[in-house]
């Protein structure tokens, strides 16, 4: 691949999953020769088995206090990713460099208070004037600051004033794809010169059950043990594990990097995303596109990281067509072992994948698709 | 460098070449604009839940378009009708066949969907136990509508099924700026050459007795509940706080040269689009205003503007203290003492009160309408000034003017700021 200033290159990474903090974890997962030992709890939202946070010093990352009293888990795992990748890139604290970046977090919603939850339900169980008894409960029970907890774009928001990058600051929701585009959009912007550094990623906590609902709401979830990612049984179990993670990304024009000296982990090389109907051959034939679109071939040392949702038949389906299309190619599925992580999914597998390819080569072909 | 389609930077200059809106003034361009020159007020009493306990009781809901009770649900059927609006007014049919860049609210399930939960659900066992109660409910039966009306993705999903978008949807929320954030990554895909044209869509149909209290517990919402077409004040000494609303808008952007290909009218161009971020505070802007101005700027630098060829602003001004004396300040640490005041600004929040996520793209909409019919809407219920603001807020009527380059703003929780400067196509 010959090089040129717009590249888009890799230069910062800050990953936290059920596996552990930062780069050691991980690569010891990944390149290890035993089988990864899954950390998997089925018992915190059980019947669910979810993959959870692992042990996290949050000072490490938000030294102050107050700051961490203003967000719950899923903001103060974003802000705690997004240091570690601008650590990881040798440009925390760089007010140069932090006031100027871009950034474009995929965001879902935050915690609910259980508590309050649970006492408006109960209450509501005996009266019938249900609105009035919300007005009640709701104006004198609900703490003022949890709505910031609770606002999608205030990751962003927390991660400008705790990280202070401040160049721009852009949210992206919609679950999985607000993963996907908010990577291609970071991309597109750097390869086109509308952008020389973006912080891009996300962060997703599993062992929330007001997220789980939204999940089950469809079946999607499986339940009891957990079962290997292409191998989940159909009956009366959605085939869904949800993972916690925190994925960021300091994504640099090559020239923007070069110049300020930075290590280059890799470039990527393409980014596509795309949605629709599957029925009739619909999903292989796009997957063929997205795969093609991307640039990638399946060429001696690449690999397809996959990050399946673990729905039954889908995830059967794509990786009936990666063997088919790519059939010297391994196929890794990384949602089998951190679980899946929503809008923090796409973010994860890049990181992953990285991390896997520095025995093979730099250049980091990705390409997915929402498989759900 | 520049030729006719490209602008100084010899980028394709970006079109507007249908646009649809929907508030609590109306739905439509036409009734829209006619309400918002003759200064009418959409805020209204709140009837869609009961406000007793409430400390506001007021707001610009939209109850006019029939769609199911939850916010995704209005969310999309007011989007829906203005990308109606907006494709016709392009003389598009069938699959749009380009990218959507959707603002859309962060939602919540209704109460009215927990309580049917808590109904069908297993009493309660033990403290705080309400969603394993909720779990154990869907376990016995799923509830396909509850997903669809809880997931981020749902509005562009339904958006891009019935209009054709291609290639994932784009879904975003910069809070306030969200509307202006959708128009900015349409015109940054444009430029790109990833796309001849992009279909950005806002909309906000989030008002519910929840949403209302969480604002007033920090203290954004006016409670000049009587009467309710009079609490919306921009730039007035008592203003107290902002009226929130509902509504959508939709833009078509299109390359200029596409649009001159296809033989399309052009009713206005983004020029250039700003934004920066502030690390000052979750809720509260640098009080030097510095993110704002740096925003402003950015933007005006975007278009290839100086600060003397502007000549109408569509202010943000939300009614609330703190912004509209931050968006004072920034306004003229940019534009200067001297040419502050003869640059007319006017907030159409005093009357359609603050559609949120929607807000960007609706006035982004009448912006350019501003330009189109040379008539500037006033700023309403501006009896008492603030002495401390010394602006040209058109006050309380409409104003003529040839208009051929506007500002509009937008600032929002979570540090953020977005800015739009719009231009009448080039002759």
């Amino acid at each position: 691949m010959t090089k040129s200033d717009n590249d888009v290159v890799v230069t910062g990474i800050g990953l936290v999953t059920s596996f552990g903090v930062g780069q050691a974890p991980h690569v010891a997962m990944l390149t290890g020769s035993a089988t990864p030992a899954v950390n998997v709890d089925s018992e915190i939202c059980a019947p669910y088995p979810v993959h959870p946070l692992p042990e996290i010093d949050w000072k490490d990352q938000i030294p102050k206090r107050g700051d961490q009293r203003q967000m719950e888990n899923w903001q103060r795992l974003g802000v705690y990713a997004a240091g570690l990748a601008l650590d990881d890139a040798g440009v925390k604290g760089n007010e140069d460099i932090c006031s100027t970046m871009d950034m474009i977090v995929a965001a879902g919603g935050g915690e609910r208070d259980i508590a309050v939850d649970t006492m408006i339900i109960n209450e509501g169980l005996e009266r019938s004037d249900r609105e009035i008894l919300l007005n009640e409960k709701l104006t004198t029970e609900l703490r003022p600051t949890l709505f910031l907890a609770q606002l999608a774009n205030l990751v962003a928001g927390n991660i400008s004033i705790v990280q202070k990058v401040t160049g721009s600051s852009r949210t992206f929701m919609g679950e999985e794809a607000a993963g996907i585009s908010a990577v291609a959009t970071a991309y597109a912007r750097i390869l086109a010169g509308q952008s020389t550094h973006t912080l891009v990623g996300g962060a997703f906590v599993a062992e929330r059950r007001d997220i789980l609902l939204m999940l089950e709401a469809v079946h999607a979830l499986s339940r009891g043990a957990r079962a290997p990612l292409w191998d989940r049984a159909a009956e009366d179990d959605g085939g869904m594990v949800m993972g916690s993670a925190g994925a960021f990304l300091v994504l640099e024009s090559r020239a923007y990097a070069e110049t300020r000296g930075a290590h280059i982990y890799a470039t990527i090389s393409g980014v596509e995303g795309d949605r629709g109907k599957r029925d009739e051959g619909r999903l292989e034939k796009r997957l063929g596109r997205l795969f093609a679109d991307a640039g990638f071939e399946g060429g001696e040392g690449d690999v397809v990281f996959s990050g399946a949702t673990g729905l039954t038949a889908l995830t059967k389906r794509e990786a009936d067509f990666v063997k088919q299309a790519f059939p010297d190619t391994p196929l890794r599925g990384y949602t089998g072992i951190t679980g899946h992580a929503m809008e923090a999914n796409f973010p994860s597998v890049l990181r992953l994948a990285r991390w896997r390819s520095t025995t093979r080569h730099r250049s980091l072909s990705s390409m997915t698709v929402k498989d759900r | 460098m520049s030729s006719k389609f490209t602008d100084h930077l010899g980028r394709p200059l970006v079109a507007v070449t249908g646009m649809g809106v929907v508030t609590s003034l109306g739905r439509g361009l036409k009734d829209n604009w006619e309400r918002l020159t003759a200064g009418v007020s959409g805020i209204h009493g709140i009837s869609r839940f009961p406000t007793e306990l409430l400390s506001t009781r007021i707001a610009g809901t939209v109850d006019f378009i029939p769609s199911d009770p939850n916010p995704v649900a209005r969310s999309y059927a007011f989007a829906e009708a203005t990308i109606e609006e907006a494709l016709e007014m392009a003389g598009l049919s069938g699959d749009f066949d380009a990218p959507l860049f959707l603002a859309a609210p962060p939602v919540e399930p209704e109460w009215s969907m927990r309580f049917n939960l808590g109904d069908r659900a297993p009493p309660p066992k033990e403290d705080n136990d309400v969603y394993v109660r909720f779990l154990a409910a869907m376990r016995e039966q799923a509830d396909p509508a509850f997903h669809e009306a809880v997931m981020f993705g749902s509005i562009s999903e339904r958006i891009a099924d019935r209009f054709g978008t291609r290639g994932l949807p784009v879904t975003l929320s910069t809070a306030c700026a969200s509307g202006a954030t959708a128009i900015q990554l349409g015109v940054e895909a444009i430029r790109q050459g990833r796309t001849d044209k992009a279909m950005t869509v806002a909309t906000d149909g989030s008002v519910t007795a929840e949403a209302l209290v969480r604002f007033s517990l920090l203290s954004a919402l006016s409670t000049q509940n009587d009467p309710p077409e009079k609490a919306s004040k921009p730039f007035s000494k008592d203003r107290d706080g902002f009226v929130i609303a509902e509504g959508a808008a939709t833009l078509i952007l299109e390359s200029l040269e596409a649009a001159h290909a296809r033989g399309a009218k052009v009713y206005g161009i983004i020029r250039g689009c700003g934004e920066k971020a502030d690390h000052f505070h979750r809720t509260r802007s640098s009080p030097d205003g510095g993110p704002a101005i740096a925003t402003i700027r950015a933007a005006l630098e975007d278009a290839g503007l100086g600060i003397d060829s502007l000549d109408y602003i569509n202010a943000h001004g939300t009614s609330t203290p703190e912004n509209d004396k931050m968006e004072y300040s920034a306004l003229k640490a940019v534009f200067g003492d001297e040419l502050m005041p003869s640059i007319p600004l006017s907030s159409n929040k005093s009357m359609i009160g603050h559609a949120l996520t929607a807000a960007g793209a609706v006035e982004a909409v009448f912006s350019l309408q501003t330009m189109l019919t040379g008539v500037l809407p006033p700023t309403i219920n501006y009896i008492n000034p603030d002495p401390t603001i010394d602006l040209d807020v058109v006050p309380n009527t409409a104003r003529n003017a040839s208009v051929s380059s506007v500002l509009s703003s937008s600032f929002g929780f979570g540090g953020q700021n977005a800015c739009l400067v719009m231009t009448r196509e080039p002759s």
